[in-house]
């Protein structure tokens, strides 16, 4: 009867034990998982300003002013068009 | 010393002082043993909540304002995280050194700091929507009192080239103007909140549960597309100096699905600094301004006639000697002109011709067509001020009207819904509706309004009037058939028509299949020239040309060098 006791006890030990360490590593998990989402908030921010950016560049007026300043190039006269029947 | 031999110790005490004591100890502990059993066990729900609350926090979840793109998914509008810096005054004791450092960082004045500072509410923003990079080295200062709230700035990459459409935000966030306050319910998110378990370190250990889920806001794809609102709001600018106009407007339809591709106005401004606005600025013309069209508006006169079968393409009308009196008032030509067929009266934009037409119907006949093609009452895209123009009920009209009205004056329109009107000729005789946003099947057929055969007559009509001989040969577009109207209205003022004209232009192209109706008004041009045919037409061929071109529309003309007397070379270029 002792013996049983004794066993039971040390059970009842261990899995408290187990119920802390998973508590634990819980935890840590939630921790880190809470630091990708941060993480991925910040990369959605950078995202953005990385679209403004490619939108301020790619801005029409910007391209014509280059391709007509800077490449010296120019709509094409009627008479220059040759248009192909597929 | 013998304490036993103290006299006060010879007697013995009684036994009931010896129960006294040990039932009042008894009894203490009976009431610890109570109130622990309280706590512990009836109380514990209360007690447990009142621990957590002292490590648990609630977040805010924020959540972003959707962005606008337009049909080829390019960013027209996009939010991004900023900071805003706020100060409660009786903590914020500044040194005057500090002061300046922070009026620097903030970019103001170091005395409208202190006088913010200074003043007796509990709470004042220092500065609004400051970029991150820049909070972060002002609370490396660590300044008393000074805090800082995350918000959202939107940013226009486009700027002035769209800036009606789009409208803007205000600072909290909620669309004030144009597809911003049209599309808020689609685009605006909703923040939200969560209950989580922070360690000593302040890391988020445990999520306990979600208060609120946020909503993100959702994208909004327009049917604009920004390469041809460019060209649209280049070319109308340009118009708009070399005529020294003083405002003017115009619009781009796709004739097959009723999408808005392109619309501009001037004067217009940058929806990213908006600090100096006037309101002839924040005008959004093409939907809000109403004009007398003028002779733009012959065609549909013309088409219900042929339609209703009292005139054929051919029939002869004389318009000698270019006037026309009814009742009390005359009507005129700005040229006169002789015996003209029905195609001619809309070559030559004859008055009279029109209003000769128009006399032969019924008032209500014509204010139904009208009606159908939507004049009279606003668009309701979800516009703030659309406008419906000016149709009076045809029970009031008199002969005079009915003839003035016939050719687009005493009557008034708004340049979109003229542009939606020409599509009961771009199209075969049917009007769809006109949508914002970007339409993936477009409609087969709409809201019949005239024959697939007067639609077809009036296409071959509407292309004399660009041809030479016309009232508009400066709209030709080199490689494509095109059709359209102009107009030169008188303008009213104070009821009185005053030496102010708007020239407009409505056409579409390719005529053999119809893909784009462009709609250009400039109002007022003062450098000379003031008829549609000199001022509006050249915009609209330029316009049209380049959209044609950048769309992959297929010729469905003969590419010959246009006769260059019509022309003048400016036309060529973009």
């Amino acid at each position: 009867m002792a013996r049983l006791n004794l066993i039971l006890l040390i059970a009842v030990l261990l899995s408290a034990l187990a119920v802390v360490s998973s508590n634990h590593r819980a935890r840590k998990l939630v921790t880190e998982f809470e630091r990708e989402q941060e993480r991925m908030r910040a990369l959605e921010v950078e995202w953005g300003q990385l679209q403004l950016e490619q939108s301020t560049w790619a801005a029409h007026a910007r391209v014509e002013q280059i391709a007509r300043d800077k490449l010296g190039m120019r709509p094409p006269r009627a008479n220059q068009i040759i248009s192909i029947q597929p | 010393m013998r304490v036993s031999r103290s006299p006060l110790l010879v007697d013995r005490l009684p036994v009931w002082r010896a129960r006294l004591v040990l039932g009042i100890l008894l009894a203490c502990s009976l009431a610890l043993l109570g109130r622990a059993f309280y706590l512990q066990g009836i109380k514990k729900d209360f007690l447990i909540g009142k621990g957590e609350a002292r490590y648990e926090r609630v977040i805010e979840m924020p959540a972003t304002r959707g962005r606008i793109l337009d049909r080829n998914g390019d960013v027209l509008a996009i939010s991004t995280p900023v900071k805003s810096v706020w100060a409660i005054p009786e903590d914020a004791k500044l040194t005057p050194a500090q002061a300046r450092q922070l009026a620097t960082l903030i970019d103001i004045d170091t005395r409208e700091v202190t006088r913010k500072l200074a003043t007796e509410r509990d709470f004042v923003y220092l500065k609004r929507q400051i970029a991150p990079d820049v909070a972060t080295r002002i609370a490396s200062l660590k300044l008393p009192g000074i805090h800082f709230q995350n918000e959202f700035r939107r940013y226009y990459p486009a700027g002035e080239v769209i800036a009606h459409m789009l409208g803007f935000t205000g600072a909290e966030d909620a669309g004030q103007e144009g597809i911003e306050l049209a599309l808020n319910g689609q685009l605006a998110g909703k923040s939200g909140s969560r209950r989580v378990i922070k360690d000593r370190r302040g890391q988020i250990v445990e999520d306990v549960e979600s208060i609120r889920a946020p909503r993100e806001g959702q994208d909004a794809t327009l049917a604009l597309d920004a390469k041809l609102q460019y060209l649209a709001y280049s070319q109308l600018k340009q118009a708009i100096a070399d005529h020294k106009a003083k405002a003017g407007g115009i619009v781009v339809l796709d004739a097959k699905s009723g999408e808005v591709l392109a619309l501009a106005n001037l004067p217009t401004y940058n929806p990213n600094n908006r600090s100096k606005l006037s309101g002839a600025q924040l005008r959004n013309r093409a939907f809000t301004d109403t004009f007398e069209p003028g002779s733009t508006f012959k065609p549909f006169t013309v088409a219900l006639a042929l339609d209703k079968g009292h005139v054929r393409f051919d029939t002869s009308i004389q318009t000698a000697p270019g006037r026309l009196t009814i009742g009390s008032a005359t009507i005129s030509d700005a040229h006169p002109h002789g015996v003209l067929s029905v195609a001619q009266v809309i070559q030559k934009s004859s008055n009279i011709g029109t209003a000769k037409m128009a006399l032969n119907m019924s008032y209500e006949d014509m204010w139904t067509l009208f009606d159908q093609l939507g004049f009279g009452q606003p668009l309701k895209l979800g516009f703030p001020g659309e406008a419906g123009g000016r149709l009076r009920p045809w029970k009031r009209w008199r002969p005079i009207e009915q003839a003035t009205m016939s050719y687009g004056h005493g009557i008034s329109v708004t340049l979109i819904q003229l542009a939606r009107a020409y599509q009961v000729f771009a199209r075969d005789g049917d009007l769809v509706p006109l949508s914002l946003a970007r339409v993936d099947a477009p409609p087969a057929v709409g809201m019949r309004v005239f024959s697939a055969q007067t639609a077809r007559e009036m296409r071959a009509m509407l292309e004399m009037a660009v041809q030479p001989g016309g009232t508009a040969p400066k709209a030709q577009v080199a490689g494509y058939r095109v059709a359209g109207k102009t107009g030169t209205a008188n303008k009213l003022e104070g009821g009185a028509y005053a030496n102010k004209y708007v020239a407009s232009f409505v056409g579409f192209a390719p005529t053999s299949d119809p893909r784009l109706i462009v709609a250009v008004m400039i109002d007022e041009p003062s450098a000379g020239k003031y008829y549609g045919g000199e001022v509006a037409a050249p915009v609209f061929s330029s316009v049209m040309g380049s959209a044609l071109r950048a769309l992959g529309v297929p010729p469905d003309d003969t590419l010959k060098p246009l006769q260059m007397a019509n022309v003048t070379p400016a036309k060529e270029e973009m």
